[in-house]
């Protein structure tokens, strides 16, 4: 391990770098990181990215709003105060339902959907004051990089990279 | 090509004649007479029956209740001077009138003269008449089961072709490019349509003619002033509830239907020979126009077939909540029928793909379906308006467990199998959570239709299960006979490839 020596190589094509990305992993080279322009289709699987969990968090959140609102419409309808509203049954839960499940039903929603988000938030570490961590600027508009660690094989890596089509191979040291 | 593998078809056939000989035994079984009846009464009786036995025995005792009984005089029970006349209206608590005729009057009873007899309030009702009517009443849910049970399950069949071919229809209007290499099974599907529409419209016309009471608008003299059918809700609808108006509407709808499955396969198969994409356009264009004939008809279908065997009572997105329930089940039959022929090694170019794509299908209109339900049964519920909430009183009180075990089967089951993508590329999770889904809006149908026209006599016994086997044997049998009529594959429909390669 000599130092912290990445690889920079940057595509101006996502078909080129999908066959970079697998062309690189043929050939054992860790990625480090791969940034896009936007969403490119498959690059995950090609990466060999493991799939997200998220969806099942969301559905636990979403169990967490259901009990929730079901909880606190039974505390306030049926235990705390009972009252006759209009004639609506308050003698149990399950006798005035219907009036609480569009409470039940958003809470649940709501519950999912932001909790998910907040967890996507943290997961992927995004806040509104965080440091942008764009290696090139250029990856925002119309070039994809590929960042892959130097260990020993700097010459090596660079002829691999400029083979599989980069249109600029660079080794930074990272700080 | 396909070839219907001759073990199905037996099995279809098997079902046809187990569910025929089904179908007879529930016509044979259904009471001719209110001496029948009292019999099957007191053998079933338990818990509160014992009131009925009494009422029974006592009602044995008179000769003439007998002997009028065996006329088949189910209307009215004639007494020396004066009849007792019962309403036969299913619904209602009319009260209970005592008509004074004398005899002769009694014989020309349908004749619209003697109408304005007079009507006394019926402070000395006895119990013998109490029973008398109650006796009439259950002989009307008795006879009406074999019918309700055969009228659900050929509704229902019929109304799965049909949602199979509205999905059919939105998917070309869509362009959809996951789809084409399905559409020849959902042709197979909706083959079954102009079977199922001429074994319904048959029942429908028999209907018409008083073979059976499931239409209470249907009854004699339910618009005239005087008679004792006489309803003045019924009376004030009879502008649009009268039964040739009604059948005429039925033809109109059935035809309209199958002329599009018609043309539109016609078309399809054109496509395929083609040069160029004329027959394709042709079937775009008259998609469409389907679609907007399909929602008009599919509405107004609705409110004639299901809503009017409560003609008391009305609900406005009762048209949205029966389509929502065959559209789900036609789009799971689809991905039924899809998985059997991908298992026998028909479909190339179906991978898990595509049903995937079903199965979000299947879960996404289970919860429109639900959320249909929970509309219609919420906002009745919570306002309590007498008029509208019977409805639910007697399904919630009559038919707990089939009204709340379908929300189970039709919502709770698919959307806890159903939310997780990997299950939905598993075909024993799709065809389970299918099984389950169809039999849910089976129960669905029946809820809709059975509380009307048998009440509380309902039972899920050989009548209803036959002609669930009858017509689901009919509709194996008229599927797997149209697919083998033309290949699987649609060939130059300009979304194949894309089809073909689709992946999710």
């Amino acid at each position: 391990m000599s130092s912290n020596k990445v690889i920079y190589a940057i595509y101006n094509d996502d078909d080129v770098l999908m066959d970079a990305v697998k062309k690189t992993r043929a050939a054992h080279h860790h990625i480090e990181e791969v940034f896009t322009p936007f969403p490119v289709h498959g690059l995950d699987k090609a990466m060999g990215i493991a799939p997200t969990r998220l969806a099942i968090c969301a559905f636990i959140y979403g169990l967490c709003g259901l009990s929730f609102a079901t909880w606190m419409m039974n505390n306030i309808m049926i235990s705390d105060w009972p009252q006759d509203i209009g004639g609506k049954p308050s003698f149990s839960y399950i006798e005035n339902m219907p009036a609480f499940v569009p409470v039940m039903f958003e809470m649940t929603v709501f519950f999912a959907a932001h909790l998910m988000v907040i967890t996507f938030y943290m997961r992927s570490r995004l806040w509104p004051f965080k440091q942008a961590e764009n290696p090139d600027v250029r990856t925002t508009d119309d070039h994809f990089l590929m960042e892959v660690a130097v260990n020993n094989n700097e010459e090596e890596l660079v002829s691999f990279f400029q083979n599989t089509g980069a249109v600029e191979v660079k080794v930074i040291e990272k700080h | 090509m396909y070839t219907f593998s001759s073990k199905l078809k037996t099995f279809s056939i098997v079902l046809m004649v187990l569910g025929a000989v089904g179908i007879g035994i529930g016509f044979l079984n259904a009471p001719k007479d209110i001496a029948e009846v009292e019999k099957i009464l007191a053998a079933d009786s338990h818990g509160h029956g014992d009131a009925h036995d009494e009422h029974a025995t006592a009602g044995h005792g008179e000769a003439n209740h007998e002997a009028h009984a065996a006329e088949g005089d189910a209307h009215k029970e004639v007494e020396t001077t004066h009849s007792v006349s019962d309403s036969v209206k299913a619904n209602d608590t009319v009260a209970h009138h005592e008509a004074t005729h004398d005899s002769t009057e009694v014989a020309a009873v349908v004749a619209e003269d003697h109408h304005v007899a007079e009507h006394k309030t019926t402070e000395h009702v006895d119990a013998h008449a109490e029973h008398e009517k109650h006796l009439h009443h259950v002989l009307h849910q008795l006879q009406n089961k074999p019918w309700a049970a055969l009228y659900v399950a050929c509704l229902f069949i019929m109304l799965i072709s049909l949602g199979a071919l509205a999905f059919y229809a939105i998917q070309q209007v869509a362009q959809a490019g996951w789809s084409p290499v399905l559409f020849r099974v959902m042709q197979g599907i909706s083959a079954y349509l102009p079977w199922g529409s001429v074994i319904f419209f048959i029942i429908l016309v028999l209907t018409g003619l008083h073979f059976n009471h499931l239409f209470v608008w249907m009854n004699e003299g339910v618009d005239v002033v005087g008679h004792e059918n006489y309803d003045k809700l019924i009376a004030g609808k009879t502008g649009y509830l009268n039964v040739p108006f009604w059948l005429i509407r039925a033809a109109i709808f059935l035809i309209g239907w199958n002329l599009y499955r018609y043309y539109s396969r016609k078309n399809c198969l054109a496509q395929d020979e083609a040069n160029d994409n004329t027959f394709y356009k042709k079937n775009f264009k008259m998609s469409a126009a389907f679609l907007v004939f399909f929602i008009v008809t599919e509405s107004i279908m609705s409110w004639d077939w299901i809503m009017s065997v409560d003609p008391h009572w009305f609900s406005t997105l009762f048209g949205w909540y029966v389509f929502a329930s065959f559209f789900v089940s036609g789009i799971t039959t689809i991905a039924l029928v899809t998985l059997y022929l991908k298992s026998k090694g028909y479909l190339e170019f179906v991978n898990t793909s595509h049903i995937h794509d079903l199965a979000k299908f299947m879960f996404g209109i289970s919860v429109f379906w639900t959320y249909l339900w929970f509309s219609q049964f919420m906002l009745i519920w919570y306002s309590n308006i007498p008029e509208e909430v019977t409805y639910f009183i007697t399904r919630i009180e009559d038919y707990n467990l089939p009204f709340f075990g379908m929300v189970v089967m039709n919502f709770v089951f698919p959307i806890l199998i159903l939310i997780n993508t990997d299950f939905k590329r598993l075909t024993w999770i799709i065809i389970m959570a299918g099984t389950v889904i169809l039999l849910g809006h089976y129960v669905d149908f029946y809820n809709m239709i059975m509380p009307a026209t048998v009440g509380d006599q309902w039972f899920i016994g050989i009548p209803e299960i036959g002609s669930l086997l009858f017509f689901v044997g009919l509709f194996i049998f008229v599927v797997f006979s149209a697919l083998t009529k033309s290949p699987l594959l649609a060939k130059r429909n300009p979304f194949i490839e894309e089809s073909k390669h689709f992946h999710y």
